[in-house]
């Protein structure tokens, strides 16, 4: 009847949670009501006058937003960039935390707890935590009246695998690290550009050409697609399973990388 | 599992370990018995911690062979593990949780059920003296607290073989003393200890035998006493000159003493009799600034063997 022990590392790392969860939840529902009221609701407004005025004659911007209010549209694409942010954000910090600062993984390593139970253990943690923030972002989208129809309720499992495809991938990029310098370059080069460009705000179709194909590739706009498709009602099957099984891949790949990289700076 | 009375709790064959083109470890023997408190001593770098880590099982061993409670860390890693205690050199305690909320996770780590978490980590808290600290956070603890915790949290699982890293380095002499009496407990409860220091008083109050490490290298092995007996002269005439006097001493020290060893701030002279040793020196119209005859230590026996001092 022996516990996993990837489950004691996330018993762990819950002992911790408990600390800061009441924080942790208002700042998870803050975030999107300040997202959706600024952008959704304020800029939303303006762009909805504009699609007026210039979309009688052109199909403009109403046909491009799909059809549906700029708060609609953007809602879920900023579900898929917070599960992102927050995704990066615990597989940085705590990451190096663990190895550099504290070094509670070296204190775990030397209980029958393995290198890749740590890890494991720390990756659970973070898809309960993206599952949180992601279901607090949901709410808050009900309640701005952002979503359309009961399908919408998918974009959440949708978020959460697209923060774990960034999950695995930092977190192997954080196990390399001496010391937090290196997530300065990651939040600045990485992060907010595809925050800014992977089609949460506007349709990468709006972007030349080049730029467009760079997107494509990125996970963050395929995570967007993915969330936006399924809350808007307008996914096929072919779309969610290319979606799906990039972002998984990555996610898996990321693993891969995560163990190794774990490895050399734990088994030492 | 069965094994005989006299079956070594760690054996050490060969063991080596090597950082890329470096070699920590070169090829030591050793082998510890159930019950014992044995001691690696060395001055930094020495190798000593390496050579705990491949004890402890986190670390891979490079070469040689390694037995740790009858099994081969390669294969047995988390099962070994499960019946260590570790002290690690630096503390990896958790600064979030509060000191008591640091013994019981490290419990469940070990899948140790609540309920026995809970009574442990009572009896630990008052064997370490923290009863009151139970619910503080481990930042505020002072240096000699936390390893106090650390040492308590290396028992929850009550090993049979308590590894410590250097425990004392870098505390006051209160806290030393208070640490070397708990570990003193530990010992005649008959849990076998096996510690790394560079503090000759540390290995002499708690080895039963011990290895001396330098460069990678177990240079000498022996109780405390026989190591001095076999290294050194059962006394030293330490004296120390006005600057400058000491290195206008050629030949005015020789043959003061079976040896004479010249520090860069005095002069060590090994005889059997220190105060013999003294009356010759004044004799020969040698007047050092201060002069004490005193006990050989291990420290002696550090400086015979490598020509160096123990805390470089």
């Amino acid at each position: 009847m022996a516990t996993p022990p990837a489950l004691l590392v996330l018993e762990h790392e819950l002992l911790l949670y408990r600390r800061v969860w009441r924080g942790s939840i208002v700042s998870s529902f803050l975030n999107p009501v300040l997202f959706l009221a600024a952008m959704g609701v304020g800029l939303g407004s303006y762009v909805s006058q504009h699609a007026g005025t210039a979309g009688a004659s052109t199909g403009g911007t109403a046909a491009a937003l799909g059809g549906v209010s700029y708060l609609v549209f953007i809602a879920p694409g900023l579900l898929a960039s917070t599960a992102m942010q927050a995704a990066a954000g615990e597989s940085t910090f705590p990451i190096i935390g663990g190895i550099v600062w504290d070094r509670t993984f070296l204190g775990m390593l030397t209980t029958p707890i393995r290198v890749h139970d740590v890890l494991l253990g720390k990756i659970a943690y973070i898809c309960l935590r993206l599952t949180l923030v992601c279901s607090v972002f949901f709410v808050v989208m009900l309640l701005f009246g952002a979503t359309h129809g009961p399908q919408a309720i998918l974009a959440v499992p949708a978020a959460v695998l697209t923060g774990l495809a960034f999950t695995t991938p930092i977190v192997a990029y954080s196990a390399t690290q001496k010391d937090a310098t290196g997530f300065n370059a990651l939040f600045r080069f990485g992060v907010i550009p595809l925050f800014l460009f992977s089609g949460t705000f506007f349709p990468i179709a709006q972007l030349p050409g080049l730029l467009q194909a760079l997107a494509l590739a990125t996970p963050l706009w395929h995570g967007v697609d993915l969330c936006r498709t399924l809350a808007l009602g307008t996914a096929d099957a072919p779309g969610v399973l290319i979606h799906v099984t990039y972002l998984g891949a990555i996610a898996a790949g990321g693993l891969l990388l995560a163990e190794r990289a774990f490895r050399r700076r734990l088994e030492l | 599992m069965l094994e005989t009375p006299t079956a070594p709790l760690l054996r050490a064959r060969g063991l080596t370990k090597r950082f890329g083109g470096i070699t920590a470890v070169d090829a030591i023997d050793f082998d510890v018995a159930p019950g014992e408190s044995f001691g690696f001593l060395g001055p930094n770098g020495a190798g000593k911690t390496s050579a705990m880590r491949m004890i402890a099982c986190v670390s891979p061993v490079s070469g040689g062979e390694l037995s740790v409670l009858g099994m081969d860390p390669r294969v047995d890693g988390p099962r070994i593990r499960a019946r260590l205690g570790v002290v690690p050199q630096q503390d990896t305690l958790d600064m979030e949780l509060t000191v008591s909320e640091n013994l019981s996770i490290y419990g469940r780590y070990f899948d140790l059920p609540r309920n026995l978490i809970r009574e442990r980590v009572a009896d630990l808290l008052d064997f370490v003296q923290l009863t009151e600290r139970a619910r503080d956070q481990v930042e505020s603890l002072s240096g000699g607290m936390k390893r106090r915790l650390t040492i308590a949290r290396s028992l929850i699982n009550e090993p049979d073989l308590l590894l410590l890293d250097e425990p004392t380095t870098g505390l006051d002499p209160q806290a030393r003393h208070l640490l070397w009496d708990r570990l003193y407990r530990l010992k005649q409860k008959g849990v076998t200890l096996v510690l790394t220091t560079h503090y000759m008083d540390e290995a002499e109050q708690l080895c039963d035998r011990l290895v001396v490490m330098d460069k990678a290298r177990i240079v000498a092995e022996g109780s405390p006493r026989q190591l001095i007996e076999q290294h050194s002269s059962r006394e030293v005439l330490e004296m120390r000159f006005p600057v400058g006097v000491q290195d206008s001493l050629d030949g005015a020290l020789d043959g003061l003493g079976e040896r004479v060893e010249r520090l860069p701030d005095r002069v060590l002279v090994y005889a059997d009799d220190g105060d013999v040793a003294a009356i010759a020196a004044h004799e020969r119209g040698l007047r050092p600034e201060m002069s004490l005859v005193r006990r050989s230590s291990l420290e002696d026996v550090f400086l015979r063997l490598t020509g160096r001092s123990l805390v470089d």
